[in-house]
């Protein structure tokens, strides 16, 4: 059994968001990096799990990323799984970190392959279902419990209005969110362990460029809140009929 | 030339994010002088034709019953037929739980360039131009599609949904379906309450409430206002509330016109998943709370009185009391 945990490089969920050459590029001057949380604390935390019971499982883990996503590729393997990949390229899009992670699990032939539902910064919830259409495989997104029993995964995915489970032959491509997991802190002996383990630098292959991103703007300030008093309950809910037009 | 628009439905019931959709991919025909289609997989009790009340003349409506289960990869072999016979150029989907799922499978399918969480219509002028959110609602990126075919998923609560009398021609076409892999064997769906992501008001509640026994009255507080509820990580992580109704950065995000947030304390993760709400409301003992920097409209005072209080005024402007 081997399984794929697709890791992403996202600034920590406290960043200051800002933007520079004329708005086309995020600042990442004393930004601090992280494991997406999603791919993290469920995506790769599941997969080990699942290794700790079953120890023949073999976990890879992937990201598409230049030499600057190294430090947390580590951090990941520290906390468990086998080997890492990265693909040496800065991804335009989804489709392009799709492509590349597609182009590489073909050759290994995954039974399992895990993503977060997306990533915290561009939050485009779209390389999990993106890569299981490129490897003509079945998708169940947005997970929030994975068991796997032999040749078949049961899980509860989110639906409109509320949740479902359902049975799904191996192999499946799954994104993950709050439920399939409980995050941890890598320990001292994974962190060792971590600078032994092999991570391959792979070249990525030609893609075309589907979109790009041409501009980012902030949204405009909060006026600033109006207080009401709490004696004057009334008055909120007449604001909120007559001036924000809400109730 | 057409806008194809993916008609999601769940309970036999046309949902309220498939009307934006509607509505959204209606506006896009429109500014690029094409043709509005919709297309339906499966059984609804929804009188089809009606549809064309939000502007699509024709509903392309595929049934067979191997579409009873959701399965994404059959259902976007489906919907690439229906694109390709109809010679979409366009394919709208809501950014639902379903459209998260369909729309990218859907474009690699199309070779078509994606954006995920379109927030305003498309800017045409030069190039092909969509607004999203970004940095879990921080930011706004312009997202330029560089393919002929472009895909685009509209988030929930974004884009009005406009109404007006129309009739739209029911077409069924020849589509190959396949069996589905994925086999659903439960359900749980949160009967008789407003889904969380499709609410126009959530009412949610933090650490503040003490312990999951006091929730009754943010229950009161929500019915009245024909609100969803919500709950902080803390709240879900204690097991006071499911986590289904956790917002916030690693919960669910959400965009309702209307959030009252109540004992929460409002951590930037939290912030993370609430703040592309049009108007929030924070009630909270510590005047100090960081979530009043975010708020439109608060109150410093102690949760169990204020919202007992404040159901009843609402009540009043309801004139349900």
């Amino acid at each position: 059994m081997k399984i794929l945990v697709c890791i992403s490089k996202t600034p920590d969920t406290t960043a200051k968001i800002a933007f520079t050459d004329n708005n086309t590029k995020f600042a990442e001057t004393g930004v601090q990096w992280i494991i997406n949380p999603y791919d993290e604390w469920y995506a790769l935390v599941r997969a080990i799990e699942l290794k700790e019971a079953d120890p023949s499982i073999t976990i890879h883990l992937i990201n598409v990323g230049n030499a600057d996503s190294d430090p947390i590729i580590r951090k990941a393997l520290a906390l468990g799984g086998d080997e890492a990949i990265r693909v040496n390229t800065q991804p335009a899009d989804s489709y392009s970190t799709a492509f590349q992670i597609a182009e590489f699990a073909r050759q290994e032939g995954y039974d399992l392959i895990f993503t977060g539902k997306e990533t915290i910064d561009y939050n485009g919830g779209a390389v999990g279902a993106m890569l299981s259409e490129m490897l003509d495989l079945p998708y169940v997104g947005l997970a929030t419990s994975f068991l796997l029993n032999g040749k078949t995964a049961t899980i509860t995915r989110e639906i409109e209005g509320g949740e479902e489970t359902v049975e799904v032959p191996l192999p499946v491509v799954v994104s993950c969110q709050k439920g399939v997991a409980e995050a941890r802190i890598p320990n001292m002996r994974g962190i060792m362990a971590a600078r032994t383990k092999p991570l391959k630098v792979v070249e990525p292959k030609q893609t075309e460029t589907q979109t790009v991103f041409s501009g980012f703007n902030l949204p405009p300030a909060k006026a600033g809140v109006k207080l009401v008093s709490s004696e004057n309950v009334e008055e909120l809910v007449r604001l909120l009929h007559e001036e924000a037009r809400v109730i | 030339m057409s806008v194809l628009i993916y008609i999601d439905h769940s309970d036999g019931q046309v949902k309220k994010s498939s009307m934006e959709a509607l509505s959204y991919g209606v506006k896009i025909a429109e500014q690029i002088g094409a043709v509005a289609e919709g297309v339906l997989l499966g059984d609804v009790s929804t009188d089809l034709p009606s549809l064309g009340n939000f502007g699509i003349k024709k509903v392309y409506h595929i049934q067979n019953s191997l579409l009873q289960i959701f399965d994404a990869q059959s259902y976007t072999k489906v919907i690439a037929q229906v694109a390709q016979q109809t010679s979409a150029k366009i394919i709208i989907f809501s950014n639902n739980s379903a459209g998260k799922s369909l729309a990218p499978k859907v474009a690699v399918r199309m070779n078509a360039g994606y954006v995920s969480g379109a927030i305003a219509l498309p800017e045409t002028s030069n190039g092909f131009n969509v607004r999203k959110n970004v940095f879990s609602g921080k930011a706004f990126a312009n997202v330029e599609v560089k393919t002929e075919i472009k895909v685009i998923a509209l988030n929930v609560n974004a884009f009005s949904v406009s109404e007006g009398t129309g009739n739209a021609e029911v077409v069924s076409l020849n589509i190959d379906v396949e069996a589905p892999k994925v086999k659903v064997i439960g359900t749980n769906k949160t009967k008789g309450t407003v889904s969380l992501t499709e609410a126009e008001t959530v009412v949610s509640a933090g650490r503040g409430l003490k312990g999951p026994e006091n929730w009754k009255i943010i229950e009161d507080l929500a019915s009245t206002l024909g609100a969803a509820l919500a709950c902080s990580r803390p709240v879900a992580d204690a097991h006071w509330r499911p986590h289904n109704e956790h917002v916030g950065q690693t919960g669910i995000a959400i965009a309702p016109n209307l959030y009252i947030a109540i004992g929460i304390s409002g951590a930037i993760q939290h912030l993370a998943g609430v703040n592309r709400s049009k108007v929030i409301v924070v009630i909270n003992k510590d005047p100090e709370a960081p979530f009043f920097k975010a708020a439109d409209y608060g109150i410093v005072g102690d949760a169990f009185e204020v919202v007992p209080k404040l159901t009843q005024a609402v009540k009043k402007v309801k004139g349900i009391a």
